[in-house]
């Protein structure tokens, strides 16, 4: 790997930083640094019922650079799976999640693998911020056995139950009570530990939404909702579906923020504030200010409810990975051509990755019948043909 | 006849598949005209919406991306240009929501056409379907009557996974109170759905995806604006004497070429095409039977308490001493879908499984 054959700078030589960028005469190699700096958000918060977290957010020259690199990881896994989709090794809905990648870095960032995560159909970064594989997702994605779910969930059902990440959710909302019972659960254990439930601003008016929020309320849950704004619910835009397309403030009296959600950092930032409210005093509404750059999936032009000029708008002036690499060649914490070769690396792990998915087998057709029940009962279970192909599940 | 309509078919120059279709024409009094025209199930419910819009301005659509985005399967392309806003309404991403809305519409007398992106969608709303629509009219003794059609895909499509794919014939036909279609071809689709939008009665439609962009041989008289087909009819797409086989949907589709290749055999099957699952025509099916004294019944849903399961039933009730061979079931697999190809394939029915059925009933080895 290219980072580690780079000598590492030793702490004396760091000062710590302003908001100001350093004098361009010292010039760096790439940082493992972890001594503190502090980068003011873009964007300021917003808050409903709560008093917003400071603009001022801790961070180190590592911890931007390792959001540099998962996020073009995300990025570019997507863009594969773009490719594949077409070349129809990728089966029924794929909904992309590139210029949403801040969200997934930033909030791993904030916190343990003991928090949870549940989340929609959109959720290929999620798991990969979770810990997941790429070679897991694309062998998934392809319907192999070496997927996350062994080739019988697709797309939009990726787990990663040991980092707690809950899926992978297919029916719009549904995922949000869910959640609620995950910081059920958590609250009822006694552990120290949150849930972000992730959805849209397509589901933000599910009905099941207020129902799990009142209790969530009620029952002083440590449940953070996260709504992931970008925008269009399918095909239709905020103003459309929403009277109110205020969602930080839908939670009427639970408290929320609005967050810049192309900034990982300010990301980060409102993940922990949220995190700490969330443990003392139940739950929180998060509404990150995000975009899509694909269709709501691959069967989606995404081009005819929006205007080109829009997309190419946005990634021009709020792309996340284009924020974070201003920021590290800005601070010099890496040239350009360091991250271009960091860059070239993630591509060819994608690359790797992908080849490796291909090779790799379907699924025993006896899988059909698995992980039906974890007990059985001698329960008897049927193919098409019921006369030919009965099975007594395992 | 019979020979004037392949002349006519021939003339048409209609490819391979169609001429086949033609040629399993059936015999009922309402036959195929010169069938040189063709249309897809798609354009086929578009027109029949068109229509009925056309003719009773009570009728509206509504659902998600209905509208603007024209529709996500593009049923309802062009709707909102022809009739604008007031007939044709985008709704948010909340079925219970906008079901009840619709349901509460069609209380005080409009005529709303609900769209469920897919029947998956619906179970979020089916407290409304059921508890607001079907039971309504016994409820007030006839005071409220519920002219509602819901409708959208049901069943598999390809590669969608386990949410996306379940079917909900069996689920909705064994509410009393429903309607329950299920059309297979263009004209079924026409017919039926502008049966089902000027029916009194709540009906749930159920289409089915793969089906949409398939092309079918339509008659003149399917085309005209008058044109309806009678709700609780099944339709015999194939005559034949040696079994039956009765199905819906896309299942008739896979029931045809396993006739086909049944024929090759020296087996000749009658296929049945339900195209109303609730009411049931039991007496079409049985007759069928009566003069076969062979069943096998295919759907793509749950095996256990399914279509096919009340089908055997009735038949083993009323036509037992017909009977000459133990009744068959062809049904999805009792699995939840499975995303992987060659897993999904085997979860479903397919025509080698239809193939061997028919012969078990006909006691023929494989």
């Amino acid at each position: 790997m290219a980072l580690s054959r780079l000598s590492l700078r030793s702490n004396s030589f760091l000062k710590p930083l302003a908001a100001t960028a350093l004098p361009t005469s010292i010039r760096r190699h790439v940082s493992t640094d972890t001594t503190p700096i502090t980068i003011e958000t873009a964007v300021p918060f917003t808050s409903h019922l709560c008093e917003a977290p400071s603009r001022s957010v801790e961070t180190s020259s590592e911890e931007i650079l390792a959001f540099f690199r998962d996020m073009a990881r995300m990025r570019r896994m997507e863009i594969a799976a773009d490719s594949l989709y077409k070349a129809k090794l990728i089966r029924g809905f794929c909904h992309l999640y590139d210029g949403q990648e801040a969200l997934a870095v930033g909030m791993e960032a904030a916190i343990t693998r003991k928090d949870a995560i549940i989340t929609s159909y959109r959720d290929h970064c999620t798991f990969l911020g979770r810990g997941g594989e790429l070679v897991d997702a694309f062998s998934e994605l392809m319907g192999r056995k070496r997927g996350c779910s062994n080739g019988k969930g697709g797309s939009m059902h990726f787990y990663k139950k040991d980092a707690s990440f809950y899926g992978g959710h297919g029916i719009v909302g549904a995922q949000i009570p869910l959640g609620c019972g995950l910081a059920f659960a958590q609250k009822y254990s006694k552990e120290e530990n949150v849930t972000f439930t992730l959805y849209g601003d397509g589901a933000a008016n599910q009905g099941q939404l207020f129902e799990a929020l009142n209790i969530a309320a009620l029952w002083d849950l440590p449940a953070i909702l996260v709504c992931e704004n970008n925008h269009y619910g399918m095909g239709t835009a905020t103003w459309r579906s929403a009277k109110s397309p205020a969602y930080f403030k839908r939670g009427d009296y639970v408290p929320g923020l609005k967050v810049d959600g192309m900034d990982a950092l300010a990301v980060k930032q409102a993940c922990k504030f949220a995190k700490e409210h969330a443990l003392k005093n139940g739950p929180i509404i998060l509404e990150m200010d995000t975009y899509r750059y694909h269709g709501h999936s691959m069967s989606d032009p995404g081009s005819t409810y929006r205007t080109r000029d829009e997309i190419s708008g946005v990634r021009q002036v709020r792309d996340p990975i284009e924020r974070v690499r201003k920021l590290l060649l800005s601070h010099d914490i890496a040239t350009e051509k360091e991250l271009k070769d960091m860059e070239k690396e993630v591509r060819k792990e994608v690359d790797d990755a992908v080849a490796q998915a291909k090779e790799s087998p379907v699924p025993e057709p006896s899988e059909l019948f698995t992980n039906m029940y974890v007990k059985d009962c001698g329960v008897e279970s049927f193919g098409a043909d019921r006369k030919e192909l009965k099975v007594t599940l395992p | 006849m019979w020979g004037i309509m392949r002349q006519r078919a021939v003339d048409g120059g209609l490819a391979a598949s169609s001429l086949r279709r033609t040629r399993s024409a059936l015999v009922s009094a309402r036959s195929y005209a010169a069938g040189s025209k063709e249309m897809t199930v798609r354009d086929a419910l578009n027109s029949a919406i068109d229509e009925e819009m056309s003719a009773d301005p009570k009728v509206f659509v509504m659902g998600e991306e209905v509208g603007q985005y024209q529709g996500a399967y593009k049923i309802t392309k062009g709707l909102l240009e022809k009739y604008g806003p007031e007939r044709v309404y985008d709704t948010p991403i909340t079925e219970a929501g906008f079901t009840g809305i619709g349901v509460g519409a069609a209380y005080a007398g409009l005529k709303p056409v609900v769209e469920f992106m897919t029947f998956n969608f619906s179970m979020q709303a089916i407290d409304h379907i059921i508890n607001s629509a079907a039971k309504s009219n016994y409820m007030s003794a006839g005071q409220i009557n519920v002219p509602i059609v819901f409708r959208g895909p049901n069943g598999a499509a390809a590669g969608v996974g386990a949410q996306h794919s379940q079917c909900y014939a069996a689920w909705y036909a064994s509410v009393p109170g429903l309607k329950v279609l299920a059309p297979y071809s263009a004209e079924d689709a026409r017919g039926l759905l502008k049966a089902a939008i000027r029916d009194p009665d709540p009906v749930v439609f159920l289409e089915n995806e793969l089906l949409y962009g398939e092309s079918f041989p339509i008659s003149e008289e399917a085309l005209d604006s008058s044109f309806c087909l009678p709700i609780g009819k099944a339709k015999i797409e194939r005559e034949g004497k040696d079994v039956t086989i009765v199905t819906f949907s896309k299942m008739v589709g896979f029931a045809l070429k396993a006739a086909e290749k049944l024929a090759e055999e020296g087996i000749s099957a009658e296929v049945i095409n339900l195209r109303s699952i609730r009411p049931l025509d039991r007496a079409t099916i049985n007759a069928s039977v009566r003069k076969t004294s062979r069943l096998v019944t295919v759907e793509e849903g749950f095996p256990q308490h399914g279509v096919c399961a009340e089908i055997c039933a009735s038949v083993v009730e009323e036509s037992f001493s017909y009977l000459d061979a133990p009744v068959e079931r062809i049904a999805g697999a009792d699995v939840p879908m499975p995303y992987a190809a060659n897993l999904e394939r085997l979860a479903l029915p397919q025509v080698e499984d239809i193939v061997r059925a028919a012969k078990r009933a006909c006691y023929r080895s494989k």
